[in-house]
């Protein structure tokens, strides 16, 4: 009898724990090989030994892939909040500070990186006509991070096209727009250019350094400039307007192409707390108006001859750069992926966000319907909002979703297990449906309303977070 | 003068008239349980346990909710009430006087009296409690056993696989549910729990569980027996009754309430799943055990609560579930077996399914059943409520569509080719 259930364990139990073994061995190696690349001082050939570390990390990868494809296709978000690398355990801390340790060195010291810019040379000539440095790496890791895990989510979202396309969507532009052409422009000698960045994320594209520096460089300088003020002050409003900031958030963006793939094993650690939401939108504005500052400014200089507030602006610029394009958007903004979640960046300090934002609030078709009464409040929609919008909230009480920093990922209404949430480009009236009455037929509206009348209703508490004003009558 | 509502049970009923309670009066409100401090949503207790959230992540509200909206929340079991003094005792030695009061005590387990239900390793899952318990009963074991095939049954084996913990799934009918889904959906779900690795044992019950101080195996009706360290009793819940029957409040299956939700007690008030409407009450059921008709009750009984006596009305019925990975969603009247006056269309594709029911001879429209496709509630409400066509239903199903965006659209395709 004994034997029976052991043999039932073998088939699903240790079976699994086998096959993950092999993958994580394969990783292993990846890793070793990674480490003694960033140490060899060159005793081996870092080109060699950095394959060999892709090898090991892509094999390993795939093993660890492939039995997810063994799996049933469906939401599978099992043990989640038991591993310790995606529950802030050792592990993730780990994770952590290894990777901020990389931004650090990259940024700083890229000196200590030196062996495996060295492993890139070789790729680095086939593309773009010259040695690797630290951008050429940098860039290189991030592309092969989100094809890799980009592979993982196509795997684990299987049944859901949306998830599919989108994900397809992040990985050809990251690979594409963000990686292959801006190197290849480099192999051509054009300006190295990035053609799915715009203003205020790629600040400097509307700096005059970056006008002059077009215009007076070789060949498609102008076409660049038009291309980045056409997309900036066209494209985004318009685009908006149809489809919310998902077309760019969570289709296009490379920051966000990283979110979606790499960081999805840790969409769950985002903050839900309305305090969160509060320091969310003062911080994001404060790094929108402050880019929009630095950019007048910058302007402002230019045209008076450097007459404005004498270097201030390039003062000011360069404070912008460091603070807000080095420490937020890449140590803070990546490096903390295993314990903040894996949309710091894009919702505390990313100003592009904060205007496609306003836009999604005030000027677009887009929002998150519910359905009706169905919500069982299980709260998972929330959970796995990497944006911590506490999309329940909402849910429970049939109101849809309108938020400014929704990257429309869709995430909520994949792993709503009832049904409840749908993403949608529709007319304008009636988007902020208010709290509707959920399936109570002895309630009309109307009886509601007098019953408001006969008796005084409550002032509402607190009405500086308005998540906490429950008025859902 | 502000008067003191008090309420047992901090459920989504008991929750839910608070919060209306508050939005409609400036009357104290109390809520007190045994359970947890804060509400949770009852709901989610198998996504704790397979690791998809943690406790934190299953309150609908944070803390600070209660306080700033000025809910008094009291943690503590309720033993008696004294309709008298109208005061509540609590098992800590408290007493808590009341100008009304509402019992929303939800349900229990039910257990049919099995030899060896009471052996360690033996267990329903209705609360955290259970919960609790069943993270230390099932820790390194080989083998579980599940019996009774409904919703929180099949919630059970699904918890358990995704501990990859194998489980035998001991199902009294001849098909998974049969009693409430009509035979194709029934067989899509039997075929999702086998895809799962579930071993599923379909005209099977349980005999008695052995064991010495834990379990160790179940007989079956089958007379197999089958080892296991762990068995979930998941054979239905029944209505807690436990303080109305101590406090001479009239009870049957349930504490008996009217449309109102009044009991046989002045100024005590119960509602969500232990009420039972008495007989001249409303519809077919007479016990809603539903997380949507808890909320519902709760609502309307806070307006009563708040001097607007009101009467619960049921309306067009609806449900979900999920099934493993199988979504359910239902609206209107869809019965298991057919009836004579029902014609019943069903579309499928694969793991997708849609059956419209109409009225065989008006043509109106009379429920709808989805599988692995979403519906959208208000529009089938309105269909059936209005009692459209099903002609005009078929033409213009794609405005109850539901899914993602790109979805498959083939039942859809099926039905408008109709
Ligand atoms: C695992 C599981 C999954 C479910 N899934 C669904 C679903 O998907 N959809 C759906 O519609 N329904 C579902 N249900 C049913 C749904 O959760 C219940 O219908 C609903 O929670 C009932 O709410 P209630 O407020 O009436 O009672 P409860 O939620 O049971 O709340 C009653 C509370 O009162 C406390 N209490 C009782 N007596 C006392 C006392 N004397 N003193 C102090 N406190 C006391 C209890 O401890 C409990 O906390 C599920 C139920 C379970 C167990
Ligand atoms: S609300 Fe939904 S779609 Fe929007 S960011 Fe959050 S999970 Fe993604
Ligand atoms: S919308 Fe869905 S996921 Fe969110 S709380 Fe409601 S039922 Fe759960």
């Amino acid at each position: 009898m004994e034997h029976q259930a052991s043999l039932q364990l073998t088939s699903s139990g240790a079976d699994y724990s086998a096959h993950q073994k092999i993958g994580l061995a394969f990783i292993g190696v990846g890793l070793l090989a990674l480490l003694i690349t960033f140490l060899g001082e060159g005793a081996l050939n870092p080109t060699v030994t950095l394959a060999l570390s892709l090898a090991g990390l892509l094999t390993g990868s795939g093993i660890l892939f492939a039995r997810m494809l063994h799996q049933p296709a469906g939401v599978n978000n099992n043990g989640v909040w038991f591993s310790g690398a995606t529950a802030r355990g050792m592990a993730g801390w780990i994770l952590g500070i290894v990777f901020t340790g990389f931004y650090i060195l990259l940024y700083w010291t890229p000196s200590n990186l030196e062996q495996l810019i060295r492993g890139t040379d070789a790729l680095s000539y086939a593309i773009r006509g010259s040695a690797a440095d630290q951008w050429f790496l940098y860039g290189l890791f991030y592309t092969l991070a989100v094809l890799v895990m980009g592979i993982r989510m196509l795997i684990k979202y299987r049944d859901n096209r949306y998830q599919i396309l989108r994900t397809i969507s992040v990985m050809f532009f990251q690979l594409g727009l963000a990686f292959l052409i801006p190197n290849l422009m480099v192999l051509l000698n054009q300006p190295e250019f990035y053609f799915s960045y715009f203003w205020p994320l790629k600040y400097d594209y509307l700096w005059p350094s970056t006008f002059s520096s077009l215009t007076q460089g070789p060949g498609l300088g102008i076409f660049l400039l038009f291309w980045t003020a056409v997309m900036t002050v066209i494209a985004t409003p318009v685009l908006t307007y149809f489809f919310g900031k998902r077309w760019y958030c969570s289709w296009v963006c490379g920051c966000g192409g990283l979110a979606e793939t790499a960081g999805d094993p840790f969409r769950h650690l985002s903050d839900k707390s309305a305090r969160a939401w509060k320091i969310e939108r003062w911080m994001v504005h404060s790094v929108l108006v402050f880019v929009i500052v630095t950019t007048l400014m910058l302007w402002g200089n230019q045209w008076m001859g450097g007459g404005l507030l004498g270097g201030m602006s390039q003062e000011f610029s360069r404070w912008y750069g460091f603070f807000i394009g080095l420490i937020f958007a890449g140590v803070i903004g990546v490096g903390f992926y295993p314990v903040m979640g894996s949309r710091v960046w894009c919702r505390f300090g990313c100003p592009m966000a904060a205007v496609l934002g306003l836009l999604q609030k005030y000027f677009s078709r887009f929002r998150i319907t519910t359905n009706g009464g169905q919500c069982i409040s299980c709260g998972n929609c929330s959970t796995y909002c990497e944006m911590g919008i506490d999309v329940r909230w909402y849910a429970q009480r049939g109101q849809n979703i309108v938020r400014a920093s929704c990257v429309g990922c869709g995430m909520c209404a994949t792993v709503c297990p009832r049904g409840v949430l749908r993403l949608e480009n529709g007319p304008l009236e009636a988007r902020y449906n208010g709290p509707v009455l959920i399936h109570h037929d002895d309630m009309s509206v109307q009886l509601d309303e007098t019953w408001k009348q006969s008796r005084p209703l409550m002032p509402p508490v607190q009405e500086d977070l308005p998540i906490l004003t429950d008025d859902d009558l | 003068m502000a008067r003191h509502i008090v309420i047992i049970g901090n459920g989504i009923t008991g929750i839910t008239a608070a919060r209306f309670i508050r939005k409609l009066s400036d009357d104290r409100v109390t809520v007190v349980s045994s359970e947890t401090d804060h509400f949770y949503a009852r709901t989610a207790l198998m996504y704790i346990y397979m690791g998809h959230m943690r406790y934190q992540e299953t309150k609908p509200y944070e803390d600070h909710f209660w306080s700033r909206n000025r809910i008094n929340l009291v943690r503590g079991y309720a033993t008696q009430i004294d309709p008298g003094q109208k005061v509540v005792r609590i098992a800590d030695g408290n007493d808590i006087a009341y100008d009304a009061l509402l019992l929303a005590t939800g349900s229990q387990s039910n257990k049919f009296g099995w030899p060896g239900q009471d052996l360690l390793g033996v267990q329903g899952l209705y609360g955290m409690q259970d919960l609790t318990l069943m993270e230390r009963n099932t820790r390194n074991i080989a083998h579980a056993v599940v019996v009774g095939g409904g919703l929180i049954g099949i919630e059970m084996a699904e918890m358990l696989h995704a501990r990859q913990i194998p489980v035998t799934f001991l199902v009294r009918e001849n098909s998974y549910m049969d009693y409430l889904l009509p035979k194709e959906e029934s067989a899509l779900i039997n075929r999702e729990i086998a895809e799962h690795g579930i071993d599923l044992r379909l005209n099977t019950e349980l005999k008695s569980i052995r064991g010495r101080k834990t379990a160790e195996a179940v007989e079956t009706s089958q007379n197999e027996r089958i080892e296991c360290q762990f068995v979930g009793l998941t054979a239905g819940v029944h209505p807690n009754i436990d303080l109305a029957k101590a406090s001479g409040i009239d009870t049957n299956r349930g504490i008996v309430v009217n449309e109102f939700f009044e009991t046989s007690l002045p100024d005590i008030y119960a509602a969500g799943d232990c009420a039972e409407f008495n007989a001249d009450g409303i519809g077919s059921r007479r016990i809603e055990q539903l997380w949507y008709t808890g909320r519902a009750h709760g609502k309307v009984v806070a307006k009563t609560l708040c001097g607007h006596r009101t009467p619960y009305q049921k309306g067009v019925f609806f449900n979900s579930a999920k099934f493993f990975t199988m979504e359910y969603q239902t609206y209107g009247d869809v019965p298991a077996q057919s009836e004579p006056h029902i014609r019943s269309r069903l579309f499928q594709s694969g793991r997708k399914l849609l059956r419209i029911n109409s009225d065989r001879e008006s043509g109106r429209v009379l429920g709808f059943n989805a599988m692995g496709v979403r519906l959208r509630q208000d529009q089938c409400e309105a269909w059936i409520r209005s009692g459209t066509s099903i002609k005009n239903v078929l033409a213009s199903l794609g405005k109850a569509r539901f899914d993602a965006e790109f979805y498959s659209n083939a039942v859809y395709r099926q039905a408008a080719a109709v």
